[in-house]
């Protein structure tokens, strides 16, 4: 019983965060500016880490949560580097 | 559907609730990035499934695996504080960029220079 529950809220939950990723691939396609795109490319960063935690929730073990903690530190460089990039032409100075 | 931990009632229950509460929070951010009109607009939707929304699923998730191995077990926290610590840099670095470019570009609705720093 309570395991149909988990179940199926965990599945509703990757649906909306499937929903979520798109919203934020469809501003990284459309983005009038790049600045947009490196915002879309950011926030698909953020809602790919957290539909790996739901996975991780499912399978019971803890590999998923190395791969979502280093999605998270991959996201934050490559946005801090597109950022700089945006700024100054060059990202290391 | 197919195969979930077996918890108990009252944790499948709290932690159904909060993956779910977290999940409906990171797809409204979403929405609104995609919404929202101008790129300084948008700029703020996403910090909504940056920390209320992982916050709810980093916690729906420590209190399954807690219970799962009738132990505390909170690497999750590894995740919240480095998503605490980058979102405001990130988005400031990009803010600041895209307002440089903007000015470069000589746009008429971005001030013009930044405003003097007041005495405290």
């Amino acid at each position: 019983m309570s395991a149909m529950i988990l179940g199926w809220s965990i599945t509703a939950a990757q649906v909306l965060l499937g929903f979520a990723m798109a919203c934020a691939a469809l501003r990284f396609i459309r983005g009038p500016r790049a600045q947009d795109r490196i915002i879309g490319l950011d926030t698909f960063y953020v809602n790919a880490m957290l539909m790996l935690i739901t996975i991780g929730i499912r399978s019971g073990g803890t590999l998923y949560f190395e791969a979502a903690l280093i999605i998270g530190l991959l996201g934050f460089v490559g946005t801090v580097a597109l950022a700089k990039f945006l700024m100054r032409g060059e990202v290391i100075e | 559907m197919s195969a979930a931990p077996d918890l108990p009632l009252w944790a499948a229950l709290l932690v159904s609730a909060l993956i779910v509460g977290g999940a409906l929070v990171t797809l409204i951010g979403s929405i609104g990035l995609w919404r929202l009109p101008d790129f300084y607009a948008r700029l703020h939707a996403p910090s909504l499934g940056a920390t209320l929304g992982t916050g709810a699923i980093l916690i729906g998730s420590m209190i399954c695996f807690s219970v799962l191995r009738s132990r505390p077990l909170v690497h999750e926290v590894l995740i919240a504080i480095f998503i605490t610590i980058t979102t405001p840099v990130t988005l400031m670095l990009l803010a600041r960029a895209s307002l440089y470019r903007d000015r470069v570009e000589g746009r008429t609705d971005v001030p013009a220079e930044d405003p003097e720093p007041t005495e405290p």
